[in-house]
């Protein structure tokens, strides 16, 4: 058979497995329905019950508006699979194609794609973990136990960390009267996604909304009283704080464990891939079997030098879904390749935070448009003379400019006025508090708009 | 029923929140909450929110609780 | 770049005799997506290139920003937000916004359905009988003014005395120095002169009268986080939407009807299946909008669009509805399809200046179709195409003559 009847008999009648039945999971199994996959179509989740949205989870769910089992995706077709939930897979075996469940059940497949997510890292100390009172929010049962604790009117919760989970919580504490204390390692909150100067934004925006804000400190002991509940903090500063809820908000963990001795390049960073979401294996060669998309996922992008980037972000689950599907099921010719740039929202205190490319990605920023007295405006993030990354505060409907921007490599700082830009613009360090990225050369252009389109091109460099 | 916004692509129109403000809510000038499982008595509200947004972020579903997946039997 | 044609392509479309098909114009016009005319100004045509523009804070909606100063109907009235730039078109718009829509007043639009609904009723009702009706007269032109009346708070009985300012209004939009006699611009001056007059009368009453439901009577008393508007720009406000709430809706109306005389299996559908109108009226948005063109905008600073470097100062002509008919960006772009997906057509902008009153233009299409296809026995048209209005910005025919009755079968 030709390799071209071999891919026909495969989408007729191969088999596919999905290991992870969230967002990525589900979107990719219909879009291999949609495009004409008619195979065997096993999903496979840890978690029971159909894929639900996440993000609403430290929103809407907090609140008391929607309830935690309110946020079960919407379907855009049928997937006639065989779903196989509530329990984790354990293991994959490359020689045999089999993917190992933990109850021992082994579901062979011809092609594999792993979607199997983040999940929230816990309090470091499990038996401080365990008090009654001590949260994470990832899966709706964490939304729901939350969410019933601060319905009971908590004297003060504490929230361990600031980044945008963190702060979205802390943002719903308050919107429902609640005190609340947020202890950051950082000097500001969202410092280590979006740098010093949106950091200090962020840290007035949470004091303004009554927030106690303490930065730059650890916490080092949750202490329980004698029926096992928190109720208070210890601070590495030898202060404390009394509190009856905290809520660990101290990033995830990729779901990769159960690779280990599978031969694929998995770790705690997620899955090396190529930018068609095909998996690498430990020694860096790219598999034809084997894909990968969502939080899990480690792709390169060639806008940020080929930088291998994994991102938990909502659009990056879903695209990375659709084309890893599309690959799954297309020859080697007609395959496309991931260039989107990474978006990413949060909603907090009132404020749309939205942000286009890598923000972590640039060594300068500045103001281009708005004022930040006002909690309007969008700032650009440059690199080495190029525009990288920018984030807007309620100004969501520019941030489309500054994709093309970075897509086309602009200069940075932007040269051209606009007529709200602030009078005294000066781009100032970025400082990131984590190691600085380092790299220097090759700058990219991306073209085309739809995803069998969209193709990279070498590009010459601006300077300043 | 059931909906997603995709809030990456979400501009904060508001037009959802104009045509079925009890499903659609505006979080400060910009930000959109919203109900993922709006009552079936607002299901026109909602169809009108869906058409109406710029961006074509909403997502309602299109299967109405077919084809909803078996819990892993225990064995 | 430039093509030697597209000059003269703009032209006919302007011309008053392409009115009733300015497609295949458009068409030729995409050919340069973004073109210079022979007097500096550019003319942009692609939906891409329309959609990075309307995204690209480099355009300015202030006339100050021209270099070659243009005579506009503004000169001697304060502008209305749609003509500014951040930060005063934000401030402005987000003040008036307060009083319609989200997030301080979500309910408003949704709440009127049911007086849309009876308005609607109340002027089909008129039609039973009668063998003939003039869609534009008898109902597409007094349901979108009764409404925007009882929303601003201006009398409906003093209709027939804005109704020539707006019509000279209106008429100046696309003034053109060079082709259209000086009076056209004067008279549209005066009008807004008139107007703003006028608007300034009704204000005047409602200050010191908090509690009015009224958006005048809101705006005039009310003081929100950005404090308060002043009257001049109250009445600016009042102005823009008086005319915008109105001179649209009764095009998107009359458009809908004639599409759907047009395509009588879609308006044997429409009857069927309710449900439909809404993507129906998204679709006519894109197929046939009330609003066809934007006539200026301003290059705030030199602007990089789909290759082509507009210089700082020129002037912008904005082609939205060629924009929607645009095969690289809409699959079979002439047809009249209610199913299309992905539909983020042009018909009411993007960006920040994204129409105002869409959500009610959109509420009053849906209702005033239903209406029209459920109730109208056997409609049929006089003549197609209808005559139309002289205005290649704001098009629509000036009356749609249907018949109706057995006797069209």
């Amino acid at each position: 058979m030709t390799s071209a009847e071999n891919l026909q008999a495969f989408k007729r009648d191969g088999r596919i497995v999905v290991v992870g039945a969230s967002l990525a999971g589900l979107r990719a199994a219909e879009a291999l329905r949609t495009e004409g996959f008619t195979g065997s179509l096993t999903m496979i989740g840890d978690e029971s019950g159909e894929p639900y949205d996440r993000p609403p989870l430290s929103k809407q769910v907090l609140t008391g508006w929607v309830p935690a089992d309110g946020t079960t995706l919407p379907r855009r077709r049928d997937v006639d699979a065989e779903w196989l939930l509530g329990v984790p897979a354990g293991g994959l075996d490359l020689a045999t194609n089999r993917v190992r469940l933990t109850d021992g059940r082994e579901i062979p497949f011809d092609r594999v794609l792993i979607s199997t997510g983040v999940r929230a890292r816990p309090w470091f100390v499990e038996s401080e973990a365990a008090l009654e009172g001590v949260f994470v929010v990832r899966t709706r049962e964490h939304a729901e136990g939350l969410q019933r604790a601060l319905s009971a009117g908590p004297s003060r919760v504490l929230v361990i960390g600031a980044g945008f989970t963190g702060s979205e919580i802390a943002s719903i504490c308050r919107e429902r009267d609640i005190p609340v204390t947020v202890a950051e390692l950082a000097p500001a909150p969202l410092v280590g996604a979006l740098g010093a100067m949106i950091g200090e934004v962020a840290s007035d925006l949470q004091r303004a909304h009554g927030v106690d804000l303490r930065c730059g400190v650890k916490v080092t002991r949750l202490e329980g009283d004698a029926q096992g509940r928190f109720r208070r903090a210890h601070f590495d500063d030898g202060s404390t704080i009394d509190a009856d809820v905290a809520v660990v908000a101290l990033g995830g963990i990729r779901n990769t464990d159960w690779l280990t001795g599978s031969g694929l390049a998995a770790g705690p960073w997620g899955i090396a891939c190529d930018t068609g979401c095909r998996a690498l294996t430990l020694d860096g060669l790219v598999t034809d079997d084997v894909f990968a998309a969502g939080d899990v996922a480690r792709c390169p992008n060639p806008v940020y030098e080929y930088r291998l980037i994994s991102l938990e972000h909502w659009a990056n689950a879903v695209e990375q879904a659709e084309i890893a599907a599309h690959n799954m099921v297309s020859g080697q010719a007609d395959r496309w390749p991931h260039l989107s740039l990474p978006v990413f929202w949060s909603i907090q205190f009132g404020v749309n935070i939205k942000s286009v490319g890598v923000p972590t990605f640039a060594d300068e920023v500045v103001v281009a448009q708005g004022s930040v007295a006002d909690r309007r405006f969008v700032a650009a993030y440059g690199y080495q003379g190029r525009v990288t990354a920018a984030v807007s505060f309620n100004n969501a409907k520019w941030l489309d400019h500054y994709r093309q921007l970075i897509e086309t490599a602009a200069p940075f700082p932007p040269p051209c006025p606009t007529p709200d830009q602030p009078a005294d613009m000066k781009p100032v360090p970025v400082d990131f508090p984590g190691p600085q990225l380092l790299a220097q050369g090759a700058t990219v252009v991306v073209t085309g708009h739809d995803p069998g389109e969209r193709r990279v091109t070498a590009a010459q460099q601006h300077h300043r | 029923m059931r909906v997603v916004v995709d809030l990456s692509r979400c501009q904060g129109y508001a037009q959802c929140a104009f045509l079925a403000p009890d499903a659609f809510r505006m979080h400060g000038e910009e930000a959109l909450m919203y109900d993922p499982t709006p009552d079936d008595a607002r299901r026109e509200q909602v169809l009108r929110a869906a058409a109406a947004c710029p961006v074509q972020a909403i997502l309602v579903d299109r299967l109405e609780g077919r084809d909803a997946p078996a819990k892993a039997s225990a064995s | 770049m430039t093509t030697t044609r597209t000059p003269d392509t703009l032209r006919r479309i302007l011309d008053y005799s392409s009115r009733a098909d300015p497609y295949p114009l458009y068409a030729e016009l995409r050919r340069t997506p973004v073109a210079r005319q022979e007097d500096g100004s550019y003319v942009v045509s692609t939906y891409r290139a329309l959609m990075d523009l309307l995204h690209d804070p480099h355009l300015s909606s202030d006339v100050r920003n021209l270099s070659r100063p243009m005579e506009a109907a503004e000169s001697r009235t304060t502008p209305p937000f749609i003509n500014m730039d951040p930060p005063e078109h934000d401030r402005l718009r987000r003040m008036a916004m307060r009083h319609f829509g989200p997030p301080h007043t979500p309910g408003l639009v949704a709440g009127m359905e049911g007086d849309l609904t009876a308005t609607v009723s109340g002027l089909i009702d008129g039609f039973a009988g009668r063998e003939e009706i003039d869609i534009v007269d008898d109902f597409a032109y007094p349901f979108p003014v009764t409404v925007i009346c009882h929303l601003l708070g201006v009398p409906r009985e003093d209709e027939p005395r804005f109704r020539v300012w707006v019509n000279d209004i209106v008429d100046s939009i696309d003034y053109d120095p060079r082709t259209d006699p000086k009076e056209k611009l004067d008279k549209g001056v005066q009008a807004r002169v008139d107007l703003h007059r006028y608007l300034g009368g009704l204000l005047e009453q409602r200050h010191g009268r908090p509690g009015g439901e009224d958006l005048l009577s809101r705006l005039a008393n009310d003081d929100g986080p950005d404090g308060r508007m002043t009257d001049e720009e109250i009445v600016a406000t009042a102005n823009l939407l008086l005319i915008a709430g109105h001179e649209t809706t009764v095009n998107l109306i009359t458009n809908g009807m004639l599409t759907l005389l047009r395509h009588p299996q879609v308006l044997r559908r429409l009857r069927d299946e309710p449900d439909l109108v809404v993507p129906l009226v998204e679709e006519l948005l894109r197929y046939e909008p009330p609003v066809h063109i934007i006539p200026w905008r301003a290059a705030y600073s030199d602007i990089t669009v789909d290759g082509t470097v507009i210089p700082k100062g020129s002037q912008i002509m904005l082609m939205l509805a060629s924009g929607s008919r645009d095969p690289d960006r809409f699959h079979d772009p002439d047809r009249f399809d209610p199913d299309r997906r992905d539909n983020q057509h042009l018909g009411f902008g993007s960006g920040i200046h994204l129409c105002f009153g869409g959500p009610l233009a959109r509420l009053e299409a849906q209702i005033a179709l239903t209406g029209l296809v459920r109730r109208l026995d056997h409609p049929r048209l006089a003549a197609d195409p209808p005559p139309y209005r002289r205005s290649p910005v704001l098009r629509g025919p000036i009356h749609l003559n249907v018949q109706q009755g057995q006797g069209a079968q």
